[in-house]
């Protein structure tokens, strides 16, 4: 098998990236095509799944949530993993190749500082040397997940360059595995970046849709008319639609971040807004500006503030498969405050951005028909930015 | 031995004549090519035009120019700000082929380029840019195979396309590389990001022969090549020798800084060629 047969999706993906980087990309691709297939590496990732992320993660019925919407609400709680989101799906399986690859150094980016925390746990667990890349404008947003990653022993390392956000934060984790190529894993967090990784973290994050297809037939005793999740780079929502896009009469959405409006000039929504190009070792929709350079993103939620999305995600938008809408700041606010009041759930900032988009969808949907939400995230790294908001007026 | 009093005129080898005809008359003349590279719009427009003349002056056989990138994730600190530098005063496609209309050099000038602007830049940007006094194109993020439409259309245009081989790439790939390429091959010397270096890796002799034993085209080295005495090293090996980011930082100082240090690698290209 050629890599070309699996590098893109339609015309997107690809490895747009340095020449040095070839050919730890190809071993890559072998380290991980042997991995997927092999007993022993599956029965691995299921044991710590499992023992250590506290799989599966629970189906919850929402009947507040429901009420208020007029559909019936079930929410995935990726909320519920060790670490507090979704992303150490894709860390404990990427620590585990690494692992198996016998590199002894790992390096991520992070924008909200849940990656890069899911990415410090799994080192710790394992043992390995570990330096994580964040802007210093979401360092200063996500002070608390910073303090988490150092306690872990992980190395932060503050990006300055550009907006000091995620977009800066990635390319300075390029140039480290450039450099330091040989000893060292990069373990991206989301499905970006060249191929393999939109491939391989969509199938660790397939375990979010995986799951919730079969709990959704036990519980519900049907599947879900709609999918929803939040999309920055967007690995839980491609985790959420993976096993569901066969089903033709799921319908998937995908919200992304619609910041102070998508006329303000300051928003992430790349699928809405954006136009296909080439940023950090994929084609992909990105935010650009005529010249071809990329345009800053805005987002409340750090995890969203990207301008670019995972290269699957322009596909299912080509083709139809998936509909990206958006939700603003405020809205998201709204969302965040609305799942936590009705249900005692306090969501991510990420989350509640598909929160309040099924909450405008009133009459969308009929009372009895099944809406998947993935609660990518829990809420706590958010309260002390919220707290500041003064959302409940003076 | 008295190579390097040989003077080869730009007369003699307009820049339209080509990066191949210029390696090869330099190789007939004994001398190895000095490429410096700059990033247009640094640190304005209008001395990115009398850098260019400057440094054809002080000896350069090939200029790149360097289209800013707003993410330039394969350099180091001064080239990426260099071009945040060059996109705040609103460099873009358009304008570097303005500056080089004006430029107009006597040696050949390679668009240096990440993919994402060069796109932006229309079906025909590599039409414009030819007609517009460059010769070759280099792409720093599009490696061999990653997209082999786009790879032949650039290819087949009117332009040399100079490929990159890494330390890393084994000598099969430097094969394939060199095959989809012309002009001349940019073999980067080590791991890493642009930037000023001390040191020349030890393995560079070794990974030079290697390229040597898959390809026929010239060979120009970069990537942390900043000092005379590294140029001349690199010149006992190698067919061309690339600094970046030295003149670059010169070039934030002043054209005649540029131009100086442009000299200097000059002289230490020839002497050390002359002793070879």
């Amino acid at each position: 098998m050629t890599t070309a047969q699996t590098d893109r999706f339609g015309i997107f993906g690809g490895r747009y990236v340095p020449e040095t980087l070839i050919p730890a990309i190809d071993e890559l691709e072998r380290a991980y095509d042997a991995a997927r297939l092999d007993p022993a590496f599956n029965a691995e990732l299921e044991h710590m799944l499992r023992t250590y992320v506290g799989r599966p993660s629970a189906l919850s019925d929402a009947p507040r949530f429901s009420e208020h919407v007029g559909a019936t609400v079930w929410l995935k709680r990726e909320d519920l993993n060790h670490t507090g989101a979704h992303k150490i799906n894709n860390t404990v399986g990427q620590v585990l190749l690494a692992r198996r690859m016998g590199k002894t150094r790992i390096i991520a980016e992070t924008g909200a500082g849940q990656h890069g925390v899911a990415t410090a746990t799994v080192c710790a667990r394992f043992g390995l040397q570990c330096v994580v890349y964040m802007g210093e404008e979401d360092m200063r947003r996500q002070e608390l997940n910073v303090f988490r990653m150092r306690l872990m022993g992980a190395t932060v390392v503050g990006v300055s360059s550009g907006t000091r956000t995620l977009k800066d934060a990635t390319t300075e984790a390029i140039r480290d595995w450039v450099t330091n190529v040989n000893d060292t894993y990069y373990i991206i967090g989301s499905v970006v970046g060249p191929a393999p990784y939109p491939r391989m973290v969509r199938d660790l994050q397939s375990v979010i849709s995986r799951e919730a297809r079969a709990q959704m037939l036990a519980q519900a005793g049907r599947l879900p008319k709609t999918v929803v999740a939040c999309v920055g780079g967007g690995s839980n929502a491609m985790g959420a639609f993976h096993e569901f896009v066969p089903d033709a009469e799921v319908e998937l959405v995908g919200v992304e971040a619609a910041g102070q409006g998508l006329d303000s000039g300051l928003h992430s929504a790349s699928l809405s807004r954006g136009r296909p190009g080439v940023l950090h070792g994929s084609m992909s929709y990105l935010l650009q500006d005529d010249h071809g350079q990329v345009h800053p993103a805005h987002s409340i939620s750090a995890g969203l503030d990207y301008p670019g999305v995972g290269p699957e995600h322009s596909y299912l938008k080509e083709t139809g498969r998936a509909e990206y809408v958006s939700v603003t700041d405020d809205e998201a606010l709204r969302g965040f405050q609305l799942l936590s009041r009705l249900e005692g759930i306090i969501p991510a900032l990420e989350t509640a951005h598909a929160v309040a988009w099924i909450a405008s969808q009133k009459g969308r949907w009929k009372r009895d028909e099944p809406v998947l939400l993935c609660v990518s995230g829990r809420g706590d790294k958010d309260v002390a930015q919220v707290s500041q908001m003064n959302i409940f007026g003076s | 031995m008295a190579s390097g009093s040989v003077t080869i005129s730009s007369e003699a080898f307009p820049a339209q004549h080509g990066i191949a005809e210029r390696f090869a008359a330099l190789k007939a003349h004994g001398r190895r090519a000095l490429v410096p590279y700059i990033t247009a719009g640094h640190p304005d427009p209008e001395r990115t035009v009398a850098l260019i003349g400057a440094l054809e002056q002080a000896g350069a056989d090939v200029i790149e120019l360097g289209l800013p990138f707003s993410d330039p994730m394969a350099d180091g600190p001064i080239i990426q700000a260099s071009s945040q530098r060059a996109l705040e005063l609103g460099v873009n496609f358009d304008r570097v082929l303005a500056l080089v209309q004006r430029a107009r050099p006597g040696i050949p000038l390679v668009l240096f380029s990440y993919l994402n602007p060069l796109l932006a830049g229309g079906g025909d940007a590599l039409t414009r840019a030819a007609q517009a006094g460059f010769s070759g194109v280099l792409v720093t993020d599009l490696p061999v195979g990653s997209d082999p439409e786009l790879e032949a259309r650039i290819g087949d245009g009117p332009l040399a396309f100079i490929r990159l081989v890494a330390p890393t790439t084994p000598a099969p790939r430097m094969r394939e590389i060199a095959e989809h390429g012309s002009g001349f091959v940019y073999l980067i010397s080590r791991l890493g990001v642009t930037g000023v270096r001390d040191d020349l890796p030890a393995e560079l002799p070794e990974t030079v022969a290697r390229l040597r034993g898959a390809t026929t085209l010239p060979v120009a080295v970069g990537f942390g090549v900043s000092r005379p005495e590294q140029a001349a090293a690199v010149a006992r090996i190698a067919d061309g020798v690339v600094v970046g980011s030295a003149i670059v930082r010169a070039a934030g100082e002043g054209v005649d800084q540029a131009a100086k240090l442009a000299a200097s690698l000059r002289a230490a290209i020839d002497t050390a060629t002359d002793t070879a």
